[in-house]
């Protein structure tokens, strides 16, 4: 259990993160809540991306003149998620603004509550 | 030498979308007219370089001199050149339909090419993680088009799509991170080898395919991962409905066949049965629950929104069964489908323009009051169900037929079931359209002309042209299967290949 841990805690990390965001989406009632757990549920999968890369006593990859000075650890996998970043900022920022306009409409950021609204509407 | 060109399929569209917004700020006639310039030009490009891989084989860049499988690299086949094509018409065509019926400013139409890009991005791209940077910059680009009705409904429903949506690409990204972790590359021909060199029975393989087909088959709106669509249908503006469900799943079941078929590869089903039976029962269920529920439906978009979910289990269960009649029936009703369902959207958004009619009741009576209205949307339904010569017909066909070669003799079933659904369905609104006395709205409409617009109760002009287009279409194609099947010989050999 403890030699599990030491070895692969960057992956319970992972596997923790996706459940607690999947979690928090599903179970919460208020729309912000749920786009904080879509956040929560895509640092996941970016700590997997990063975890995957490390490779013990790897370099960061800038390689001298002459080359040499290996081993490195992968950039590839950080480039990936830089630019998934990017995706999830805009993503919420959407998210966030349509929250703007679903409260403006209807008073209501709570999902049950806009039901009934609806419902009614 | 076309080679070259192939980067431009993304780029014209890209930048027209930022022009879109750039011409805002001059005029309020700019955004609509750069639009029509830039879908007008990206219909030229990609007619000609979809010949150009129809006829001389397939052509691929690397982009930015970065020679794959380091780089990314844009390839077009026989099947991408058909669903490039098929993107920048219908988007042509409904352009015509968005300029008239929701004038949404430079925001509108910015990101009505940006979702052009998304959507021929990920037609194009030979590369797995560029195909999720397109799919969030179409799903991006269609959650704001959803919300562009400006009602708080559609907020509700775009809010919904987008959290759907998000999940499902980000299943799909993890399951490209188990592929990475697993081979190490990311270019789609390459890691068709290296996957086969990792063993497919292998827990990173298998999870992989596993993320990869849960993201798209949402995106794609199969049961039960459909519950956004419906909403997300109906309550768009009407222009935008019918070009989300004409493109945005249908790129979305592409892309499911391209990684099914180019990515994991025949040999991956093979190998893994379980895979291959797992998706044609999911597909099935799709098919059955998908045209219990559009039965069930009294609003007409809404009717049309399931429809969707039960075609596209046709199309799913097409690839997966993966004989080359189904494969190639899966591309057939996946274009048709695409043709079919955007002129029924047109249609029900006209008809909600001239008579405020929604539901199938109040479809009553409308062939007598518009008979060129009423007989083009019959003539749809009747193609989507499957009537002869139509090219719903074809696809299902040819769908029906590679079951039967396979010897999945219950698929066989559900598609004849499914048939019976459709017509089930379709033959309702048919016969309000033609046979029962017309209803309340409808009446108004004809008689005192419609109040919500003011003017004289009779269809647009260019309105009807795209409808009875669609339907003529629908029908012409059907004629045209056997060349698309000469065209499209080539891709098969490779797609199906081990």
């Amino acid at each position: 259990m403890i030699d599990l841990i030491a070895a692969k805690h960057a992956y319970l990390v992972v596997v923790a993160l996706l459940a607690i965001g999947a979690y928090v989406m599903i179970e919460s009632d208020n729309f912000v809540k749920k786009i904080i757990g879509l956040n929560v549920f895509q640092t996941g999968i970016f700590v997997f991306f990063i975890s995957a890369a490390f490779r013990t006593d790897g370099a960061s990859p800038v390689v001298q003149p002459g080359g040499g000075g290996g081993p490195f650890v992968s950039p590839l996998p950080h480039v990936l998620i830089l630019t998934a970043i990017v995706v999830g900022v805009s993503l919420t920022a959407v998210a966030l603004g349509l929250v703007v306009r679903v409260y403006e409409s209807y008073g209501t950021i709570n999902e049950d509550t806009l039901e009934e609204v609806l419902a009614n509407d | 030498m076309t080679d070259a060109f192939v980067p431009l399929l993304v780029a014209v569209p890209l930048l027209g979308a930022v022009l879109a917004v750039a011409a805002g700020l001059v005029s309020e006639r700019g955004p609509p007219a750069i639009a029509a310039v830039v879908l007008v030009a990206q219909t030229g490009l990609a007619g000609w370089i979809g010949s150009q891989a129809l006829l001389n084989g397939d052509l691929s860049n690397g982009v930015g001199g970065f020679v794959a499988p380091y780089g990314i690299e844009l390839v077009v086949d026989g099947l991408s050149a058909v669903v490039v094509t098929l993107v920048a018409v219908v988007s042509l065509a409904v352009l015509g339909y968005a300029v008239r019926d929701d004038p949404g400013g430079a925001a509108f139409y910015a990101e009505y090419l940006l979702l052009v890009t998304g959507l021929t991005g990920m037609s194009v791209t030979g590369d797995v993680f560029n195909l999720y940077v397109f799919l969030e910059i179409s799903g991006l680009a269609t959650y704001a088009l959803v919300a562009s009705a400006g009602t708080g409904r559609s907020a509700v429903s775009a809010l919904k799509y987008l959290l759907f949506g998000t999940v499902a690409a980000s299943l799909y990204l993890l399951g490209v991170g188990y592929a990475l972790v697993a081979t190490g590359t990311l270019n789609m021909a390459d890691l068709a080898v290296e996957l086969a060199r990792v063993g497919y029975d292998s827990p990173l393989v298998l999870a992989s395919f596993g993320f990869v087909v849960v993201g798209l088959a949402t995106k794609t709106a199969l049961f039960p991962l459909h519950t956004w669509q419906p909403d997300a249908y109906n309550d768009s503006p009407d222009s935008v409905s019918a070009l989300i469900s004409a493109l945005v799943s249908t790129v979305a079941a592409y892309a499911l066949l391209r990684l099914v078929y180019t990515v994991y590869t025949p040999a991956f089903f093979d190998a893994v049965p379980v895979a291959r039976d797992a998706i044609v029962v999911f597909a099935c269920l799709s098919i059955v629950v998908g045209s219990v529920l559009a039965v069930a439906q009294s609003e007409v978009k809404r009717m049309l929104a399931y429809s969707s979910v039960s075609q596209y289990g046709l199309v799913v269960v097409g690839l997966a069964i993966g004989t080359r009649a189904a494969l190639f029936g899966a591309v057939v009703h996946l274009v048709g489908h695409a043709i079919m369902k955007g002129g029924l959207f047109v249609a029900a958004g006209a008809v909600d323009d001239l008579t405020g009619a929604r539901t199938v009741e109040e479809y009553a009576g409308l062939a007598d009051r518009f008979p060129v209205l009423g007989g083009a949307s019959a003539v749809l339904m009747l193609a989507m169900v499957g009537v002869p010569p139509a090219v719903g017909f074809a696809g299902k066909w040819y769908i029906a037929l590679g079951a039967v070669r396979a010897g999945t003799w219950p698929v066989a079933a559900v598609i004849f079931v499914s048939t019976l659904l459709t017509l089930a369905y379709f033959a309702i609104l048919v016969e309000r359209m033609f046979v029962a006395p017309a209803s309340a709205s409808v009446r108004a409409a004809t008689d005192g002309g419609s109040e919500r617009l003011g003017g004289p109760a009779a269809p647009p002009r260019s309105l009807l042209a795209l409808i009875v287009g669609a339907a003529a279409v629908a029908v012409v194609l059907g004629f045209a299967v056997t060349g698309l099947e000469t065209a499209l010989d080539p891709t098969l050999d490779t797609l199906l290949s081990p």
